[in-house]
């Protein structure tokens, strides 16, 4: 259709409205022309009768009622897909930003992606390693799953996504390989740079396709960009057979931006100011991870989220951890005691960690030692409540040993260097290593025999 | 004549039709070219507000919307069992075969496998006159389950022709009925029901058997009844979904019915995967045999999610209505009630609390009100059952459904964060929960577990308390400066909730547990409290008895005493006897 619209009967921040429109669908993209030289894009949010209301994603400030034509599209937002994705770098919608030109398509795919059918799913069971022991140990990332890291600015959540990227590994004898999407949604330029200079250092740049959306960018932009990468993560997964994992940060921006269009729409809010379907599309990105049947590749995600005031029932976080497969949640306390990475492994969790453990994946000690250490440092919370009140000098020998295997849990599993890459069975040994500070009797999560191995009389 | 209105407007999962329509509410519509599914939610002289169970992307002003007369409805017949449905009963099999690995928007399938055919026993004859309910015939649906045909409770009459026995599939008419009015039908294997009416029943019938979950801390502490109503909430990570698992497992229903409301693909993926594997202890058939998963997963449209529950429960009443004991596990109806909310915003409707429509709290005591233990419109005793886990927001109890859920719910399963941050599972606090059915249910413990079954579970109850009420000076001063009758309280206390309420999901012996043997294991907690009681008194410290391993080793019976064998729980009275003169003759 080439019919353009002249004019527009309104603009209020990000959106527009058009009246006269013939033959427009929801979610249809409309192409924008300002001035005659300036291209913008929009998504139509809403339409009655002849009249559509447009989100622009790029920022309206030069726009006005008469500078503007507009041309529909005929579809909603599409991507141009083929491998010549991995090694380019492109804008929030998906356009080029490294000068390269556009890619050749080899298929182009709806942005918005289609619910994957549950019958068509197959249950993630591999793990990845990253070489983490607080993660590999107690919150084990699986092939096709989401896991979130909860943190908070100032907190070194970059470093530890960067350090997972280039460690991450299938197995040692596993020469698949895999390839990273990169989205980044309201980020820090130096934080890009950093990731940027990260993946050229550790040798991925070839494998990274990189979504870019700048703080400085249109906030509109940053609604579409999780989409767009994941679109073109599905594409290589599904039907190049690539193992994918795909870095989101900062889904908090993406959620501001909602909040943000949601209110200059006039919409009804629900909590904090976010509206009632924050939720749902939350969901309809996280839920792209996963792996279908009869592919060989899968998309994990990795997404990374600030939590507003380190505040875990903040809806943003909290609203993540209903939809994904658990979270690790990153701690101001551990940082302050300058332990890397700073991983609160209490509230932290892998709920598809039990079926890619034990026996013929990790090791059969796995689960009860992963059991047992969660107990056991629960139990140090408690005496250090108790040493804080009556001091450490008072406390039960038995308190005593517990935080002292706190202290050694936290310095030495926890804790290790950005470029430490610890093997399972290093992971493992050190857990039980660590627990030879408490006496047996208290380890009462771990089933005879595996103790009777793992920690002799 | 077909009655069509064309699109105004489009807003999300919400369409409007301007001017006066002739839909009426709740009408079942096809929206645009590719016939999407939706319903009428409002009308008024000039607008129709109509909801759309699919994505509305490229929907315009000016596609058609075409009504069809009845309500949003699902097809009642053989072949739901053992099955995986979306929020309207459309199979994900058969879309999966339509549109591949995706679902795809306007996908036409059948409900059921008309093609299909099953073995029928006709249980009527010529002259039969027959009730609304009445069986017609009988069809073994799964290994596990026989499927009863019944007269639609709209229908009444008399039987004038009847097929002979034999194979039949779901278009084969196998009986035909002359109505009081005269006219005659064919009656085949299918009827339709709308979701929002609950299906008639004879009678409401007192409740009074518990359903049997094998989990120790429900079955003794908090137990549900057949027909009973409960509420499992916890924020995230606090184990609801491996809770509703477990009972879905595990639990003495006939059928379950899983419905998977918002919540993870992968969840459902591996539901399905497990159920068809596992075996039911009771019968040796395989899970999936009697039950019946709907998935509305968090991506699929928003719409289909508030009606999934809806569609549950009707499919559940029907297999009531064959006399048969059901389940529901509902997961989550925090994602049902924000989808009202997300539905109530499009429509701009006055928020009540947090954004919630004022509606919620009808909404919610209609939806629990539909459980209960009924006579049959055929005499037959049945009961639905719900289970529905509440997911709050920041994980805090006074957000609006769980209180409003709370209200209309009889038992309520608090899940705890900090019990599941020190991976103690299930995280049901045995503060928080309760169970309304205590009284209904305890002549039945007493009667057929053992005569002093509650008054052991008071003891249990009342040993946590105090431990509780312990707990708070120990957390200011410490254990060593209490008193030795106070250390074996918070000692014994310890047992309990390490060797009976903490319950191992993947240990094959303890995650499903025999009623008879938390009785036993309750008695020899009991037993070891007293013996170690008397030891006390006549001022043995604790921590002389806690040199013997006995507290350890009846921790350990739950791992250690096979559910078969449970003559060999008598050895451990013997123990505690020998711990106890072992004590006396030492010191």
């Amino acid at each position: 259709m080439n019919i353009e619209y002249m004019g527009l009967s309104e603009i209020n921040g990000p959106l527009i409205a058009i009246e006269g429109i013939r033959g427009a669908s929801y979610d249809e993209i409309v192409e924008i022309t300002v001035n005659q030289k300036e291209r913008k894009l929009g998504k139509i949010v809403e339409i009655y009768e002849d009249r559509a209301v447009i989100q622009v994603f790029q920022n309206t400030d030069n726009m006005s009622l008469t500078n503007c034509r507009t041309r529909l599209t005929g579809h909603p937002m599409e991507l141009a897909l083929s491998d010549a994705l991995l090694g380019r770098t492109f804008n929030g919608v998906g356009e080029p930003l490294d000068g390269q030109g556009a890619i050749i398509a080899e298929k182009r795919a709806d942005v918005n992606g289609k619910p994957l059918n549950p019958v068509s799913r197959e249950y993630p069971r591999n793990y990845i390693r990253t070489g983490i022991s607080a993660i590999d140990g107690l919150t084990t990332l699986i092939r096709g799953q989401k896991l979130p890291i909860f943190s908070g600015n100032g907190l070194p959540h970059d470093q530890l996504a960067a350090q997972i990227v280039r460690q991450a590994s299938l197995g040692e004898d596993s020469k698949e390989e895999f390839a990273i999407v990169f989205a980044a949604m309201g980020l820090k330029y130096d934080v890009a740079e950093y990731f940027k200079k990260t993946f050229e250092e550790s040798g991925v740049s070839s494998h990274v396709c990189m979504f870019l959306n700048l703080a400085n960018d249109p906030v509109v932009e940053r609604l579409i960009t999780p989409k767009v990468a994941l679109t073109a993560a599905e594409y290589l997964a599904f039907e190049k057979g690539k193992h994918i994992l795909v870095i989101l940060t900062d889904m908090t921006s993406f959620a501001e931006a909602m909040r943000e269009v949601s209110s200059s729409r006039g919409e009804i809010p629900s909590r904090k100011g976010y509206p009632g379907y924050l939720y749902s599309e939350l969901s309809t990105i996280y839920e792209r991870a996963g792996i279908v049947q009869g592919s060989t590749g899968s998309v994990t995600q990795i997404p990374i989220l600030t939590m507003p005031n380190d505040d875990i029932t903040h809806p943003i976080p909290d609203l993540t951890g209903y939809i994904t497969e658990g979270q690790i949640v990153l701690d101001r306390t551990l940082n302050g005691k300058g332990i890397y990475p700073p991983i609160n492994v209490l509230p932290s969790l892998s709920r598809l960690m039990k079926d890619g453990i034990g026996k013929g994946y990790t090791r059969e000690d796995h689960q009860d030692l992963a059991n047992q250490l969660f107990s056991s440092y629960a139990k140090v919370g408690d005496a250090r409540a108790l040493a804080s009140v009556i001091g450490e000098d008072e406390l039960s020998p038995l308190d005593q040993k517990y935080l002292e295997f706190g202290r050694a849990f936290e310095s030495r599993f926890v804790g290790q260097s950005f470029t430490e890459n610890r093997t399972i069975e290093d992971t493992l040994n050190l857990g039980w290593e660590l627990l030879k500070i408490i006496p047996r009797s208290e380890l009462d999560r771990v089933n005879t025999k595996i103790l009777d191995q793992y920690y002799p009389v | 004549m077909t009655k069509q209105g064309i699109i105004y407007g489009v807003n999300g999962p919400v369409i409007y039709i301007k001017g006066k329509t002739e839909f009426q509410m709740a009408e079942m519509v096809y929206v645009g070219k590719e016939r999407l599914v939706g319903e009428v939610i409002a009308l008024s002289r000039n607008l129709t507000t109509i909801q759309v169970y699919e994505e509305t992307t490229g929907l315009a002003p000016g596609d058609e919307v075409i009504g069809t007369d009845a309500p949003i409805s699902v097809t009642l017949a053989p072949g739901i069992l053992n099955n995986i449905f979306d929020g309207i009963e459309r199979p994900l099999a058969s879309i999966a075969k339509a549109s591949g690995a995706y679902i795809a928007r306007g996908v036409s399938v059948d409900s059921l496998d008309y093609e299909k055919s099953w073995d029928v026993t006709l249980c009527v004859k010529p002259g039969d006159v027959v009730k609304g309910g009445a069986i017609l015939a009988t069809t073994p649906e799964t290994k596990a389950i026989v499927h009863k045909v019944m007269l639609s409770p709209n229908l009444a009459g008399t039987i004038v022709s009847v097929m002979p026995n034999g194979s039949y599939t779901l278009k084969d008419t196998i009986a035909t009925l002359q109505k009081e009015d005269g006219s005659i039908v064919d009656l085949t294997m299918v009827q339709k029901w709308p979701i929002r009416i609950p299906r008639p029943t004879a009678a409401r019938e007192r409740i009074s058997l518990p359903l049997i979950t094998g989990q120790r801390i429900l079955d003794t502490l908090f137990p549900i009844a057949k027909g009973g109503t409960a509420a499992i909430p916890g924020g995230f990570g606090t184990g609801k979904t491996m809770n509703q698992h477990q009972i879905a497992k595990w639990s003495d229903a006939d059928i379950i019915i899983y419905i998977g409301c918002g919540e993870r693909g992968n969840e459902m993926t591996q539901v399905l995967e497990e159920f068809s594997q596992l075996e039911d202890p009771k019968s040796g058939n395989l899970l999936m045999e009697r039950t019946t998963l709907i998935a509305n997963t968090s991506n699929m449209p928003v719409a289909a999610r508030e009606a999934s529950i809806y569609t549950g429960i009707t499919l559940a009443e029907y297999y009531r209505d064959m006399g048969y004991d059901v389940a529901i596990m509902a997961d989550s109806t925090s994602r049902w009630a924000e989808a009202l909310r997300e539905l109530s915003g499009r429509l701009e409707e006055m928020p009540a609390e947090e954004g919630f429509p004022a509606y919620l709290a009808s909404r919610l005591a209609a939806f629990y009100e539909r459980a209960g233990m009924v006579e049959t419109l055929n005499g037959e005793e049945g009961s639905v059952s719900i289970i529905g886990a509440v997911s709050p927001q920041g994980g805090d109890f006074s957000e609006p459904v769980t209180q409003n859920t709370k209200r209309f719910v009889r038992c309520f399963w608090g899940l705890d964060k900090s019990l599941a941050y020190s991976r103690h599972f299930p995280a049901i606090h045995w503060l928080t929960s309760y169970s309304e059915y205590l009284d209904d249910l305890g002549p039945w413990y007493n009667e057929n577990v053992a005569g002093d079954f509650m008054d052991c579970r008071m003891k249990i109850v009342e040993l946590l308390n105090q431990e509780s009420t312990l707990m708070e000076i120990v957390k200011l001063i410490g254990s060593d400066v209490l008193p030795d009758d106070q250390k074996l309280t918070l000692e014994i206390a310890r047992v309990i909730r390490l060797g009976f309420l903490q319950q191992n999901a993947f240990h094959p012996e303890d995650t499903c547990v025999p009623l008879q043997k938390q009785y036993q294991m309750m008695k020899i907690i009991l037993y070891l409290y007293t013996k170690s009681k008397e030891l006390v008194e006549m001022g043995m410290p604790v921590s002389i008895l806690r040199e013997n391993n006995i507290f350890e080793k009846v921790i350990a019976i739950k791992y250690d005493v096979p559910n078969n064998r449970l003559d060999a729980l008598d050895q451990y009275f013997k123990d505690i006897d020998a711990f106890y003169e072992d004590v006396l003759a030492r010191n």
